[in-house]
């Protein structure tokens, strides 16, 4: 187990990783094989239904946004060496956020509702990734146990509000009322016509931009502050963050309030975007599913937006082809994702080891 | 009368409902006193319950049901056992990825084989585990008091609870009193002591994962097998989690673990019965809040606020050789 892992960064951050999703892709194919499909023409019809049409790159894009605010909420904190399991409930309150927020509110213009309920989805996600961390530091019980336990406490909670509290009276099915316009974050197709530009309509909205500048964000802060100095300090070396008086209780506490808050963005794209009520299990699945493109992307701001892309494409392309190919559900999806889950996260050694000969072998011979 | 019948019935659904509970709350017992943390008991569980109804389907055996659930469950169990032990992955990322695996190709082949929306087709005679009368249980019952106890409680259900009783007593035993079950948990808390005794820390630990695989495998048997009469998309719905709730809750201890499974069971059914009945004095008592019971519990108890639960030393590390 001595085998070299030295690796030159590049071949790091962008070979390893898309080997990972190689083997991925070709074990699902052999799956899909294996149900009488061929693997060929499904992906065939997945790209294309993915990047085929507008309307498919603009769906794509949108699924690519919940994929985007939930692996920074897991990369942010795997900086800090920590691990949020916890994103499924964080968006879920992100979403009782929202809808706490335009219930209350949305008789007013958009200029006051909509910054006030996304920052009402952040705060709620801060809030139970912050209770995780705050019970870590103080208590000492572990924030993955934790984060877990909270998804489910997130879930009752949110059935028991909509039930009981704040559905919508008279309505059988657990959903709130539709909020005012002024809580709709616009449609990209309607951004655009704004300015008199014309692309095909789709659930594609604002909150991809916002996306984009969270990605931003993340990448100021982790390389380029004081703050994300800590925070990356903590995770290699909790001792020598300690020795350099940072505080790792604090670190902690701050990483996975801010590593909630966009967990709960999700609900941004979801409610704020697209649905305009809040609904019973909205956040299907794309907490886990954060976790993939946090490790695929290396947990870089870039190599997530990259994953996410992917991630929303497979989203996308399942759909269309799953109408193709009724054989091939979506739920094929959860299945890579889990692959390269594995294969990107936890069996990372049987690809690196390989990879890492290579580059042993390469540069004796150039020597 | 009413009240007692009432409670018998509670008690009983409770037991039927804590089976799989303890099922995996044993598996992640075992993987977790050798030094493998599972978050992998939901995902090992729904696969274990896809095979079984599926070869319970094609064969009209549950038994052989049974077998294929505890391969498939331990197949699984080995993909977590090679990332954790050979490959020193993450263990809580092996751990997620065998819940979304499982997830996923359960629903995509059950769907693509049995065209039913994901659900294989309905088991019926011998493909299941059916209730076991014990001798005499239609007399007794009319006895008042004992006689509801013994054929309600005692008697009528699946060979699998009763497995279930004799898996928690094997543990409790083997992990306890034999030089196995003290390796193992001594590979738990200190694997290079056992190291150094001469003794192989991968080969305990995989065997450990094994037992693990095999215990899940029953569970999710019981959960398509005898529950339930074949197999529904994503039927463990959270249990693997409540199991492992259950096993902080325990202390991991194996009699513990029976009884807090049983609790969240009774839990379980308790909600069950309560929906949409008005309690005297206190009035309509939401479901939520004692759905909500088991995983705020362990939160509590995690957090040192009622005792203190602390997991075997080594748990979650993986062990590397000194050279």
């Amino acid at each position: 187990m001595s085998a070299p892992l030295e690796i030159p960064k590049w071949a790091d951050v962008s070979l390893v990783p898309i080997l990972a999703v190689i083997v991925a892709f070709l074990i699902a194919g052999l799956v899909v094989l294996g149900i009488g499909e061929s693997p060929v023409k499904a992906t065939v019809l997945l790209v294309n239904g993915a990047l085929g049409s507008g309307e498919g790159i603009g769906y794509t894009l949108y699924y690519a946004t919940n994929f985007i605010f939930t692996g920074l909420a897991v990369a942010i904190a795997f900086h800090a060496g920590l691990f949020n399991i916890g994103g499924e409930g964080q968006a879920t309150m992100g979403g009782l956020g929202v809808a706490l927020v335009c219930l209350k509110i949305d008789f007013l213009p958009w200029y006051f509702v909509l910054p006030l309920a996304i920052l009402g989805a952040m705060a709620m996600g801060a809030l139970w990734a912050f209770i995780p961390g705050y019970l870590q530091v103080k208590r000492g019980s572990h924030v993955v146990i934790t984060t877990i336990m909270f998804n489910f406490l997130a879930a009752t909670l949110v059935v028991y509000l909509l039930v009981n509290v704040i559905g919508k009276p008279g309505s059988m099915s657990p959903e709130t009322r539709v909020f005012a316009t002024s809580a709709h974050l616009p449609y990209l197709h309607e951004a655009f016509a704004f300015f008199g530009i014309k692309i095909p309509k789709s659930p594609l909205n604002l909150s991809f931009i916002l996306a984009l500048l969270a990605s931003a964000f993340v990448w100021i802060l982790v390389w380029h502050t004081r703050l994300g100095y800590a925070i990356r300090t903590v995770g290699h070396s909790p001792t020598a963050a300690t020795y350099a008086g940072i505080s790792i209780g604090r670190i902690t506490m701050i990483t996975m309030a801010m590593s909630g808050a966009f967990a709960g963005m999700l609900a941004v794209n979801e409610i704020l975007g697209v649905q305009g009520r809040l609904l019973l299990e909205f956040s299907s699945g794309y907490g886990f599913i954060g976790i993939a493109v946090a490790l695929m992307g290396r947990a870089h701001p870039v190599g997530i937006i990259l994953a996410s892309i992917l991630f929303g494409m497979l989203y996308q392309g399942g759909t269309e082809l799953s109408f193709e190919m009724p054989r091939v559900t979506r739920d094929m999806i959860v299945a890579i994702s889990g692959l390269v889950i594995l294969f990107a996260g936890a069996l990372d050694g049987l690809i690196r080891r390989p990879v890492a000969g290579v580059f042993a072998r390469l540069l004796k011979s150039g020597a | 009368m009413e009240i007692y019948a009432t409670l018998i019935a509670i008690l009983e659904s409770s037991i039927r409902l804590c089976v799989p509970l303890v099922f995996a709350c044993l598996a992640g017992l075992w993987s977790e006193k050798s030094g493998v943390v599972d978050i992998g008991l939901e995902g090992k569980m729904l696969v274990a319950a896809f095979a079984s109804a599926a070869a319970a389907g094609a064969t009209n055996s549950a038994v052989i049901g049974l077998c294929a659930g505890i391969i498939a469950a331990i197949a699984f169990a080995l993909i977590h056992g090679f990332a954790a032990i050979s490959q020193r992955g993450n263990q809580i990322v092996s751990g997620v990825a065998i819940n979304m695996l499982a997830a996923g190709l359960t629903a995509l082949v059950g769907n693509a084989w049995y065209a039913q929306g994901g659900r294989t087709t309905p088991l019926e005679g011998d493909a299941r585990f059916l209730p076991l009368i014990w001798p005499g249980a239609e007399v007794i019952d009319h006895i008042p008091i004992i006689g509801p106890i013994y054929a309600h409680l005692i008697s009528g259900h699946s060979a699998l609870a009763y497995w279930a009783l004799a898996a928690t007593i094997a543990s409790g035993f083997v992990l306890r009193h034999t030089r196995f079950g003290l390796r193992i948990r001594a590979v738990g808390e200190n694997p290079a002591a056992v190291d150094t005794a001469g003794v192989s820390v991968a080969a305990l630990r995989y065997s450990a994962v094994i037992i693990a695989g095999a215990l899940c495998g029953f569970a999710g048997s019981y959960l398509a097998l005898g529950q339930a009469a074949g197999f529904l998309t994503n039927m463990t719905a959270g249990k693997g989690f409540i199991a492992l709730a259950a096993l902080i809750f325990a202390k991991w201890r194996a009699w513990p673990a029976l009884w807090t499974c049983f609790l969240f069971g009774l839990l379980d059914a308790v909600a069950i019965r309560l929906q949409g009945v008005m309690v005297p004095g206190i009035g309509q008592i939401p479901v939520q809040a004692i759905q909500a019971l088991p995983y705020l519990m362990t939160v509590i108890l995690l957090a040192g606020f009622i005792g203190k639960a602390i997991p075997p030393k080594a748990s979650g590390l993986p062990y590397v050789k000194e050279r």
